[in-house]
């Protein structure tokens, strides 16, 4: 099947290749080049949640790519009027050869995979997964370090509900990086999720304090906590804020080290950091262009000319 | 076979063996003849057994139970012995084989997921994560479903 709903719809040969053809693919994401690969081709951009990268980013790569593009949001219709996914989803087919869709209900992008025949791409499925963007995370990790395997991969914040944190565990086990899980006690990873990374013999160790974490770290994955995912306003604001990076914490960094976050930032990235050699969010924000270029076209069959030539 | 003699033989049913001790009641409540049926029902609990140490029996009068039903008991008896007696005698042993996917079997027991919504129409989906020990996920949200939350949400 050409949907992706989690990262296990794709195999470690399809990832490393789908981060091959990204990489032939940024002239064209920076238009440099023009290849309109997807020419003629619909992509419905199915957003029952807010998004600002995610739906940017597909819909630029659709049209770098020659395509067009149809925008959805559940506000203002027959959503609003209580249509079900289902039905929706048949209507979408109807409209387009491929559709995005991030949900706020988990299972969401996979119900809609069972309901229709065009290919799904999992944009956000309330807690669940958000492989697409574990496929841009994935490319920042390689260009800045040309491998996965071995390094030491901090992730910190909201790695309870955090979905990106989640599809982002799996990947970086399965290409062999150590884990270093950083967050408050109420927002520690889910133990299912843990005790399946570590069945699949991952090494990973638990801690609340990022400061020690940050000397032996290859990667720090910052994640803002997310006000929207709390029951009630008074455990948000016992963990808001309670961890922050600026400049002077690069000072005990590794050569090398990155520091990444799928965006939007509150507090826990001090500007001071943006002009570091260190910072690479915005950087990993562009990387959602060439990798989900890549991915619509697998999804659509379409092949990547071996050589991009302007 | 002493603890078979415990209760009386019957005619025409379902007898099930081998039955976790403790267990008994919550196959009565998956197989639902606790509330819609009024079938004559003979519980015995923690009898010795061979096999097991201990274990529960049961003894469903006039119900030959079908593979559908048997996946449901499969759940939290998966080495249960089931025996359909036809005029006293067994006419038939059937296997209770726990199935790779439970389809409208039970609902998802996470509140969030998108098969909490009674009107999408698309089955309800939960699939065999693993079997030993046994672990249940939705197959739309992935969540783990905890077995005594999937007795209180059969369909």
């Amino acid at each position: 099947m050409s949907d992706v709903v989690t990262m296990d719809d794709l195999s470690n040969e399809e990832i490393l290749s789908i981060l091959e053809d990204s990489v032939r693919l940024v002239p064209v994401a920076r238009g440099a080049v023009h290849l309109p690969l997807l020419e003629g081709k619909v992509l419905a951009n199915m957003f029952y949640e807010n998004s600002t990268r995610t739906r940017m980013s597909f819909e630029t790569a659709m049209k770098r790519l020659g395509g067009s593009v149809l925008n959805f949001s559940s506000i203002g219709t027959s959503v609003a009027k209580g249509e079900t996914l289902y039905d929706t989803m048949q209507m979408v087919e109807g409209y387009a050869d491929i559709a995005v869709i991030r949900h706020p209900r988990q299972g969401a992008a996979q119900y809609s995979a069972d309901a229709i025949d065009i290919p799904i791409l999992n944009a956000g499925d309330g807690a669940g997964n958000h492989p697409t963007q574990t496929m841009l995370d994935l490319f920042t990790i390689m260009e800045a370090h040309g491998t996965i395997e071995g390094l030491n991969v901090v992730l910190v914040g909201d790695l309870r509900y955090g979905r990106t944190v989640h599809s982002l565990s799996h990947a970086l086990i399965r290409f062999g990086a150590e884990l270093t899980l950083v967050s408050p006690e109420t927002l520690m990873m889910p133990d299912e999720i843990v005790n399946d990374l570590r069945s699949s013999g991952a090494t990973i160790s638990e801690s609340t304090d990022l400061v020690a974490a940050i000397p032996d770290a290859d990667v720090i994955y910052m994640t803002r906590i997310q006000k929207e995912r709390f029951p009630d306003e008074d455990e948000y604001a016992k963990v808001a804020g309670i961890y922050m990076l600026g400049a002077k914490d690069m000072n005990d960094a590794k050569d090398g080290m990155i520091v990444m976050h799928p965006l939007p930032r509150v507090s826990e990235l001090h500007p001071s950091l943006d002009s570091t050699v260190n910072a690479r969010y915005f950087q990993q924000a562009f990387n959602g262009v060439p990798t989900r270029m890549a991915l619509l076209c697998r999804s659509l069959g379409v092949e990547i000319p071996e050589e991009v030539k302007k | 076979m002493s603890e078979m003699r415990r209760v009386t033989a019957i005619c025409n049913g379902t007898v099930i063996d081998h039955i976790p001790a403790g267990h008994a009641l919550q196959v009565i409540k998956m197989l639902r003849i606790d509330t819609h049926r009024s079938n004559p029902v003979s519980l015995v609990m923690n009898v010795p057994s061979d096999k097991m140490g201990r274990k529960d029996l049961l003894k469903i009068e006039d119900l030959e139970l079908n593979q559908e039903e048997l996946d449901r008991l499969a759940l939290i008896s998966p080495n249960a012995s089931v025996a359909i007696i036809r005029n006293y005698g067994v006419a038939e042993k059937r296997v209770v084989e726990l199935a790779d996917e439970l389809v409208n079997v039970a609902r998802c027991t996470f509140s969030n997921c998108i098969t909490q919504n009674p009107r999408e129409p698309l089955p309800q989906k939960l699939i065999l994560y693993s079997r030993d020990p046994i672990e249940v996920r939705c197959y739309y949200c992935g969540k783990r479903q905890d077995l005594g939350d999937i007795i209180d949400n059969l369909i």
